[in-house]
């Protein structure tokens, strides 16, 4: 009895914070003034904020009775693939030339991002090229 | 265990509330987006968004079905965001 009561607020309490770190993502994600910038926020939204979303279901459910870890399963699902997008989503701001281009890398001349022939870019940008020794 | 559960529907309240702004405000960046890159991050973060909604409304109906739905929107919500990047990176998907 005392423990349903003890999760029943866990799972509130889980929510509020939760709740608390989507609005923070998603303000961040509409007032960051650069494209880089803006890639920083909503990770959290897909962390901390589903997390804590998920873990309320989790407690509710344990204060039921019928206590399932079924959400462990996305949550692990979410914490594989945030990263993964995310580099997927940096890489399209690289290629688009949507912010500073990163130095250049110690061996090969340019960013395997940057070199496509296909679409007519001109590879020889600043910082870009590694000087010919 | 009136007030923990009249605690739990507020807190279910904020939560609603708050994905459906993140949703409207995520929407704006989607339609104002300057650039591709942030269309893309809003539309991955919509996905996100109504995936928490799924599970703010298992929590308030305790429905146990709604498990499937918030894992089904996670994987295609992921495969989307990759899909949408390979094409803007290489302008094919599965080469």
């Amino acid at each position: 009895m005392t423990l349903a009561v003890a999760f029943t607020y866990a799972a509130g309490a889980s929510l509020l914070i939760g709740s608390f770190f989507i609005l923070v993502g998603v303000i961040g994600l509409l007032k960051f003034n650069d494209p880089m910038t803006r890639l920083h926020a909503p990770t959290k939204v897909g962390t901390i904020g589903v997390g804590m979303l998920l873990l309320a279901s989790i407690f509710a459910s344990v204060a039921e009775g019928s206590g399932t870890m079924h959400e462990l399963l996305i949550m692990a699902f979410l914490f594989v693939t945030a990263p993964v997008s995310a580099n997927f989503i940096a890489k399209v701001n690289i290629h688009l030339r949507n912010c500073d281009i990163p130095p250049a890398p110690p061996q090969d001349d340019t960013w395997s991002t940057l070199a496509d022939q296909r679409l007519g870019i001109d590879n020889a940008t600043p910082g870009a090229k590694v000087s010919e020794s | 265990m009136t007030s923990a559960s009249g605690f739990l529907d507020i807190a279910l309240g904020v939560a609603l509330v708050t994905l459906v702004v993140g949703q409207v405000l995520s929407m704006v960046r989607l339609v104002l987006g300057p650039t591709t890159g942030d269309r893309i991050l809003a539309l991955d973060t919509m996905v996100i968004n109504a995936l928490g909604l799924v599970v703010v409304l298992g929590i308030q109906q305790g429905v146990k079905v709604y498990f499937e739905v918030t894992l089904l929107i996670a994987m295609l919500g992921f495969v989307s965001t990759v899909a949408l990047a390979r094409f803007i990176l290489r302008g094919d998907i599965i080469e």
